[in-house]
């Protein structure tokens, strides 16, 4: 069976490779050891260069990739580390809201998120934007500012409005993504392969929302603040060069758990849920509150969406 | 499914309460995680001073001196009284309008008679913060844990500090660029 990269929609299922392909592969390993010796690069950096993109690696070779950077983490950081690579729950579509009535603009999201999530410290990479917009004004992207720093907020006359991914069924930066580097999961997150993306920036400039980030620089977090317990398409130590974003928490919510943003926040703004289950609180949120979809006209089908609780 | 479980133990009345809400709501009837009551630290109970023979119960609305003169009541003052939701024959319960008296545990009762709405929401996981597991267990908090019940406004906080602004990041060697 052959496997299209490119393709946009919800896949994990079975991993499969060419024929030709592992004989290309096990050629390159060939060849690729022998100029090692010669060059002087360290086997690990050989197997690096050779690894195939997540999709297409069978549960011996994620084991050795996996073992291999969590070697590579323990080195830099001096820690630890867990990759997991939990699959998506069966019957699970995930779904997140955010109610804009009660948000104060606190930002204590985005800082629990750069924990949670190993964004780098220096130079500071902050997944989740928090907008402060006029009340006068409403949604006006144009006029948001997201450096607002008073004494204490929310300040009179105005709302906040905090942006983070919105895991598009319909994403468009999945689609434009020339090497197949991400994707959508069953599940429904957006995610991306680190060691596949080659930083070209294609996705953030396809994503009406911003929400994707660039290692303009070598990550660096401080080793005790480093969160050991990582998702392979998540959380892991993130290497110069590629660009990340927000994963709903993946190695939280594979497990069951909230994200972290949903635990941190004070005022209960931030609301998340199984859309594929009638009972939950997003699809309560969704049939019975006030809801919003930010650029709904680029039909971007998001699964984040915005409500009014009161 | 993601309702969340239980752990109280159900109560007189309460319990029948709790199946009639749960059945609006779409939920089961169900005891609810929540932390304990935010208490002042060494006022609870208050029956070690309001004990009924040496402090008898002055339903005089007043303005309080001897105690408490640091509750400032900002919660419907023209129309409520401390004896509207505090028990006067047993401080260290509230009472809901019928005169049913509710431990502090359960006080979300007591706000949800004129916020039946957002009770209604609470229970179903919509209204308050919640943490736990999305598919599982969670923990619920009171509505006393984030609004003060004497000025139950929520009370501005400071930011965290904002991103720092592209312009900012600086060029160093072996470092940001």
């Amino acid at each position: 069976m052959k496997y299209h990269l490119g393709k946009s929609e919800p896949q994990d299922g079975p991993r499969t490779i060419t024929s030709r392909r592992r004989f290309l592969g096990a050629a390159a390993t060939a060849m690729a050891g022998a100029m090692a010796t010669l060059t002087g690069c360290g086997k690990g950096d050989v197997e690096a260069f050779l690894q195939h993109n997540f999709r297409e690696l069978s549960k011996d070779e994620l084991k050795d990739v996996i073992a291999r950077l969590e070697r590579d983490a323990r080195k830099k950081y001096g820690k630890d580390i867990t990759i997991g690579n939990e699959p998506a729950i069966q019957g699970t579509i995930f779904g997140y809201a955010l109610d804009l009535s009660r948000c104060i603009g606190c930002r204590r999201c985005a800082k629990a998120c750069v924990k949670e999530n190993n964004q780098s410290r220096d130079p500071q990479i902050e997944w989740i934007r928090v907008l402060q917009m006029d009340k006068e004004d409403g949604v006006d992207v144009t006029h948001a500012d997201p450096y607002y720093n008073p004494e204490e907020v929310p300040q009179e006359g105005h709302f906040y409005m905090p942006v983070q991914c919105h895991q598009c069924r319909n994403a468009p930066c999945t689609k434009v993504c020339p090497v197949g580097a991400t994707w959508q999961e069953k599940d429904g997150m957006v995610v991306v392969d680190y060691n596949w993306c080659i930083g070209c920036r294609y996705c953030m400039a396809a994503c009406p929302y911003g929400a994707r980030r660039f290692n303009w620089g070598e990550p660096s977090i401080p080793s005790a603040d480093l969160n050991p317990v990582t998702h392979y398409l998540g959380n892991r130590p993130r290497p110069k060069g590629v660009v990340e974003k927000c994963t709903f928490c993946i190695q939280r919510v594979r497990k069951g758990l909230y994200p972290a943003c949903v635990e941190i926040c004070p005022t209960g703004s931030r609301k998340f849920g199984n859309l594929a289950d009638p009972k939950s609180e997003i699809r309560y949120i969704l049939e019975n509150k006030r809801v919003f979809i930010f650029k709904e006209e680029l039909n971007t089908r998001p699964k984040f969406f915005y409500f009014y609780g009161v | 499914m993601a309702t969340p479980s239980f752990s109280m133990p159900s109560r007189r009345g309460l319990g029948l309460l709790c199946c009639l809400l749960g059945a609006m709501s779409g939920l089961r009837a169900q005891d609810i995680q929540v932390p304990p009551p935010p208490f002042t630290e060494g006022l609870f109970p208050c029956t070690v001073c309001h004990d009924g023979k040496n402090l008898k119960v002055n339903r005089q609305r007043r303005e309080l001196k001897d105690m408490h003169g640091d509750i400032v009541l900002k919660h419907g003052p023209e129309s409520r009284w401390c004896l509207d939701c505090h028990d006067p024959l047993d401080r260290d319960r509230l009472h809901l309008a019928s005169g049913e008296q509710i431990e502090f545990t359960v006080s979300y009762e007591l706000c949800g008679q004129c916020h039946g709405e957002k009770l209604r929401d609470w229970r179903a996981g919509v209204h308050g913060k919640r943490t736990g597991s999305w598919n599982g267990q969670k923990q619920y908090l009171l509505c006393v844990n984030c609004h003060n019940p004497h000025s139950p406004h929520f009370q501005p906080l400071k930011p965290m500090p904002p991103p720092v602004r592209p312009d900012a990041i600086q060029a160093r060697k072996g470092g940001a660029l």
